[in-house]
C-alpha cells in the first residue's frame, strides 16, 4: 500500500466560519509534502484533523488504511502511527528530556525501559543532544526543545510525521538547526507533512507543494521549482510576493 | 528591668497546659485540613465542569465561604443548630465542620485554578503520542497540577492553623484560651504575664507553621 494518508471531501467549520472546504489530498509513502499559505487559511486545522485533534463535519480521512474517527478507540492506534510536532514548545515540563522521550514508548507501546532508553539516546545523538538527556525542558533553548520534540515523535516509529509551523516561535538563529534535522529526516525517506512559513526550506525539502488559501487548496504541484518561480494562480503569486522585498 | 512574666510559665503545669492547648488547635486543623484536601480535590475537579448547574452551585458556595467571617460560620453551626435543629453537637465537631466547609471551598478553587492553568497544548501533545484519557491525566496533567498546587495549599493550611484561634469563641479550650486562663490566674502575682505568655504562644504558632512553609518553599524551588 502506497497511500499513507487519504483525505476525501473534508469539510470543517466553526459556527458560521468555514475553515476547510472540500479538501482532497493523498500522501504517499516516502513523500515530503509542504503546505504553505497565509495565516488563518486552515493549514494547521487541516493537520490537526489528520490525527483526530479536531473533529470534522463531513468527508473522510484515512491514515494507514484506518478511518480517522475521534469517537472510536481506534484513534489511539492511529495517533501512534502519526507523529506530530507543534509550534509552541510542548515538552512535558515536569519530566527530563529522556523521560519525555520514553514516556509514550513505555506506557503506550509497553516497550521495556532499557530498550526504549537505548533508542532514545541514539536518537538524541543524531540531533546532537546526547549531553542533554537529563536536563529539564526549562534548561534548554527553543531550538533544542523542538529537536527533543522531534525525537519524542520519532521514537514511536510513526509512519508519517506532521510538523505544524515548528520554527515559527523560534529565534532566527535556532530555526536553522531544527530545519536541518527535518531535512535529514526527509533524506532518510520519512513521510512528512510540513506546514511552514520558511519558503527557502519549503523549496529545498518538498516533493510536492500544497498551497492553501481561505480553506481551499488553491494550487497543488509536484513541480516545486516551477511553483516558486512562476505560480499558476494569482493567489499564490500574491502570497509569494509577500516574502520578497524590492 | 521589669519582669517579662515568663516565670509564670514554670509555675505548676502551665507549660504542659499550653502545649495541650496547642495540640487541640493542631488536632482540629489537621483533621480539617485532611478532609478539606480530599473533598477539595473532588470539588476542584467538579468546578472545571462545563455544566451550568454545577458551576453556579460551586460559585455560590465559594462566595458564601469568602464573604462570611469564619466566626459567624462557627456561631451558626454551634449555637444555631442547637436551637433550630434541636441537635447538640460537640464544639470540636462544630469547629471541624466549619473548617472543612471553608477549607473545601478554598482548596477546590485552588485545584480548579491549577487544572485550568495547564496549557491546552500539554493535553494535545500527550494525545498525539497515542495516550488515552487516563494516561494523559495520570502522567501529564495531574503531576503538573500537584506541583502548582503544593505551595498554594500549604499557604491555606497555615491560614487554617492560625484561624483555629477563633474556636475558643465556642468554648473550646485551645492554646489561646489556656494562655488567657494562665494570665488571669496570675494577674496579681505576675502582672506582666500577658507579655510573656502571649510571646510563648507566638513562638508555639511559629514552631508549627514555619516548618510547613519551609517545606513549601523547598518543594517550590525543586519543581520550578
Amino acid at each position: 500500500m502506497n497511500e499513507l494518508i487519504k483525505v476525501d471531501h473534508l469539510h470543517k467549520s466553526y459556527d458560521q466560519n468555514t475553515v476547510l472546504r472540500d479538501i482532497n489530498l493523498t500522501i504517499n509513502k516516502g513523500e515530503v509534502v509542504v503546505i504553505i499559505g497565509p495565516s488563518g487559511c486552515g493549514k494547521s486545522t487541516f493537520l490537526r484533523c489528520l490525527n483526530g485533534l479536531e473533529t470534522i463535519d463531513s468527508g473522510h480521512i484515512e491514515v494507514c488504511g484506518h478511518e480517522v474517527n475521534t469517537t472510536s478507540k481506534e484513534i489511539y492506534k492511529i495517533r501512534q502511527k502519526v507523529g506530530m510536532v507543534f509550534q509552541s514548545y510542548d515538552l512535558f515540563p515536569h519530566k527530563t528530556v529522556i523521560e519525555n522521550i520514553i514516556l509514550a514508548p513505555l506506557k503506550v507501546q509497553k516497550r521495556n525501559r532499557a530498550d526504549a532508553e537505548k533508542e532514545a539516546i541514539e536518537l538524541l545523538a543524531k540531533v546532537g543532544l546526547s549531553d542533554k538527556k537529563d536536563y529539564y525542558p526549562r534548561q534548554l533553548s527553543g531550538g533544542q526543545k523542538q529537536r527533543v520534540a522531534i525525537v519524542r515523535a520519532l521514537i514511536m516509529h510513526p509512519d508519517v510525521l506532521l510538523f505544524d509551523e515548528v520554527t515559527a516561535a523560534l529565534d532566527p538563529e535556532m530555526v536553522h538547526e531544527v530545519l536541518q534535522t527535518m531535512l535529514e529526516l526527509a533524506k532518510n525517506g520519512s513521510t512528512m507533512l510540513i506546514v511552514t512559513h520558511e519558503m527557502a526550506f519549503a523549496r529545498a525539502v518538498a516533493d510536492r507543494i500544497v498551497f492553501f488559501d481561505k480553506g481551499d487548496i488553491v494550487e497543488e504541484t509536484g513541480d516545486v521549482k516551477a511553483f516558486f518561480d512562476a505560480p499558476k494562480t494569482e493567489r499564490a503569486k500574491n502570497f509569494l510576493k509577500t516574502f520578497t522585498y524590492d | 528591668m521589669q519582669s517579662l512574666g515568663i516565670d509564670v510559665l514554670f509555675k505548676g503545669t502551665n507549660m504542659l497546659r499550653l502545649l495541650k492547648g496547642l495540640w487541640v488547635s493542631v488536632e482540629i486543623s489537621l483533621i480539617a485540613v485532611f478532609i478539606s484536601i480530599l473533598l477539595g480535590l473532588i470539588a476542584g475537579i467538579l468546578m472545571t465542569s462545563r455544566n451550568i448547574v454545577v458551576k453556579v452551585f460551586f460559585r455560590g458556595y465559594l462566595e458564601i465561604v469568602r464573604i462570611m467571617p469564619q466566626m459567624v460560620l462557627l456561631f451558626i453551626v454551634y449555637f444555631g443548630t442547637t436551637r433550630v435543629l434541636g441537635i447538640n453537637i460537640e464544639a470540636k465537631l462544630a469547629a471541624i465542620i466549619v473548617f472543612v466547609f471553608w477549607g473545601t471551598a478554598e482548596m477546590g478553587d485552588l485545584v480548579r485554578g491549577s487544572i485550568k492553568s495547564i496549557p491546552k497544548i500539554q493535553y494535545e501533545s500527550a494525545y498525539s503520542l497515542g495516550m488515552n484519557k487516563f494516561q494523559v491525566y495520570f502522567y501529564i496533567i495531574l503531576p503538573q497540577t500537584f506541583r502548582r498546587l503544593t505551595p498554594l495549599s500549604i499557604n491555606l493550611v497555615t491560614r487554617m492553623i492560625k484561624t483555629t484561634s477563633l474556636v475558643m469563641m465556642i468554648g473550646i479550650v485551645e492554646v489561646l484560651k489556656v494562655s488567657q486562663q494562665i494570665i488571669e490566674a496570675n494577674r496579681r502575682s505576675s502582672p506582666n504575664a500577658a507579655f510573656g505568655i502571649f510571646g510563648v504562644v507566638f513562638l508555639l504558632y511559629f514552631m508549627v507553621c514555619f516548618p510547613i512553609s519551609r517545606i513549601s518553599a523547598i518543594l517550590e524551588k525543586r519543581w520550578t
